[in-house]
């Protein structure tokens, strides 16, 4: 089963901008999918589109078969949505602006109250439930956002960049309490400029760029295309003399670190006993970047020339 | 299934909708008993007693209906027209948007919400009219038909200038510049008999005329034009504003791009 189709979607803005130039997309009953692009890709429009905020200009959407232009009531009754900005009343409690929601989706007050104080409790802000929404944190506003989008149980949960400009902490909570709905079934789509954060939850993965899905695969498998990997390496001493290493594409950014690309045929142990050789102690050593950072900017740049 | 589901979101709205003015109750509620208060003092007992009467009242009994009327008007106008740009500008009507609830329901709950204003308005300035004038009701349903229909047709009114509201400054022009010129020609405070006969024909072209005298008709059981041409066009009125609210609604118009 699906939890959501999109066929040739197109977007064009009153001003002539073409978001959307004819996407295709599915994501699976159970999934944990990214859908990542740069700025402006198109992304937001995609899940403005899905949750009935943003008018589409072609094409059709499918949530859990239903489609969105002649079932939309069984359609939006299956997604739960936690937007990129902040949407609710600043002027209402947490509690009403969750139990309300419920309300919205022909939920009882008495079972919307039950639910709102366990999703409040499990999200953290049982204990600011009285508490008016414009005074919580920029994190805690977030999580308002999640226990908002669970009221009415969604089968698929689509968060638009839900942890941007969270503290570490609490975003390593918020991964934690998504695996867990994930676990229990609930299929969701999330979009981040956190790439580390798509890395480490998501199941399969689509590339937006330019209003076109450039790439739509398995994360497994997209990773599994990355060739070559850059290391970093903190020297204990500064470099004294040009080095060379003809196997390696090298850069040298400053006298106490070396960056060195390193293809999948070759490996660690090889540089390393080059760097005795030459007498060159390593403190410690990271990736540049992430292993999907990488990709992902390959893949624009390819994109893009 | 879905009819249990609407009433449900239907009654949100409209709790949400009341405890927001509610909750800002001096800013909604007690504005219109004080300047009513100052209307009663001024045009009822300073200024009033050397009017004399009016269609066979005394001034501050002949304009009370129209005092009445005019805090209903303009308190489910502004109920509707703030709440609803007020939930664009915060963007909390994607809370609505997102759910499976359809535009009609959104509608109601708003209309409901500026009806509830309206009246809760009219019955404070009645209260505040019995300290300076008696009132009695000579024809009940058309009180209380005429005020539910004007609240109805605000709400709309509110609602369509809250659709195409860009900001803040929008929500005032219509209010300003429409409703209150209206509503002080709309036969308030005189009778359009005292009017040459080409203002009077002008000012039939006013609709808040024909609210005013009804309800004047309902409390005194005086009116300067046929109750039944009223009822006939706040009818129409009604049905064209509520019909072009659906559309805009139904095509997005100021709420998605």
């Amino acid at each position: 089963m699906k939890a959501l189709e999109i066929h040739n979607l197109k977007k064009t803005y009153a001003n002539g901008v073409q978001a959307l130039k004819g996407i295709d997309l599915e994501v699976s009953e159970g999934d944990f999918f990214a859908l990542l692009g740069p700025n402006g890709a198109g992304k937001s429009t995609t899940i403005g589109i899905i949750t009935s905020l943003v008018k589409k200009s072609g094409g059709k959407v499918f949530v859990y078969g239903y489609d969105l232009d002649t079932h939309s009531v069984d359609a939006k009754s299956l997604i739960g949505i936690v937007p990129q900005e902040l949407n609710f009343s600043q002027f209402e409690s947490c509690i009403e602006i969750v139990v309300n929601q419920g309300g919205f989706y022909g939920i009882s007050r008495k079972l919307a109250r039950e639910r709102a104080e366990k999703y409040l409790r499990q999200l953290g802000l049982w204990e600011k439930r009285y508490d008016l929404s414009r005074t919580l944190s920029g994190g805690l506003k977030r999580r308002l956002m999640i226990a908002r989008a669970l009221i009415h149980e969604p089968k698929l949960l689509i968060l638009d960049e839900p942890t941007a400009g969270v503290d570490v902490e609490l975003r390593r909570s918020m991964w934690k309490f998504l695996r867990d709905l994930n676990n229990q079934g609930i299929t969701i789509v999330l979009t981040t400029h956190y790439l580390e954060e798509a890395e480490n939850l998501c199941k399969n993965i689509a590339i937006i760029d330019l209003g076109n899905i450039i790439e739509n695969t398995s994360m497994k498998y997209l990773l599994g295309k990355l060739n070559t990997e850059t290391f970093v390496f903190d020297l204990k001493d500064p470099l004294e003399k040009k080095l060379s290493l003809p196997d390696f594409i090298l850069n040298v950014p400053d006298a106490m670190t070396i960056e060195v690309e390193i293809r999948r045929d070759q490996n660690l142990n090889e540089l390393f006993d080059v760097f005795s050789r030459e007498g060159i102690y390593i403190n410690s050593m990271r990736n540049k970047h992430n292993r999907l950072e990488e990709l992902f900017i390959r893949l624009l740049d390819k994109n893009n020339s | 299934m879905n009819r249990k589901v609407y009433l449900t979101a239907y009654n949100t709205i409209v709790i949400k909708e009341v405890g927001r003015f509610v909750r800002i109750w001096i800013q909604t509620i007690l504005p219109p008993a004080i300047s009513m208060t100052l209307y009663f003092v001024i045009f009822g007992n300073l200024i009033g007693p050397r009017i004399g009467q009016m269609s066979g009242f005394t001034y501050v009994e002949y304009i009370a209906p129209g005092l009445i009327m005019m805090s209903i008007i303009n308190n489910s106008y502004a109920n509707v027209v703030s709440s609803f740009f007020g939930a664009k500008f915060q963007r909390h009507i994607e809370e609505m948007l997102v759910a499976p609830i359809p535009n009609f329901v959104i509608l109601g709950g708003y209309i409901t919400g500026g009806i509830v204003r309206g009246v809760i308005v009219g019955i404070v300035v009645t209260i505040v009219a019995l300290f300076f004038t008696k009132l009695h009701i000579t024809h009940y349903m058309i009180v209380i038909s005429i005020v539910i229909m004007t609240s109805i047709l605000f709400s709309l009114g509110g609602l369509i200038n809250g659709i195409f509201a860009k900001k803040f400054d929008d929500i005032s022009i219509v209010p300003t510049f429409i409703l209150t010129p209206l509503i002080y020609l709309g036969g308030v405070f005189y009778s359009i008999d005292l009017l040459p006969e080409f203002w009077q024909t002008v000012s039939k072209f006013n609709p808040i005329l024909y609210m005013v005298n009804a309800f004047r008709y309902g409390l005194l059981g005086v009116s300067d034009i046929n109750i039944v041409t009223a009822f006939t066009i706040i009818t129409i009125f009604i049905i064209i504003l509520f019909y072009f609210s659906l559309y805009l609604l139904n095509t997005g118009k100021g709420i998605k791009t």
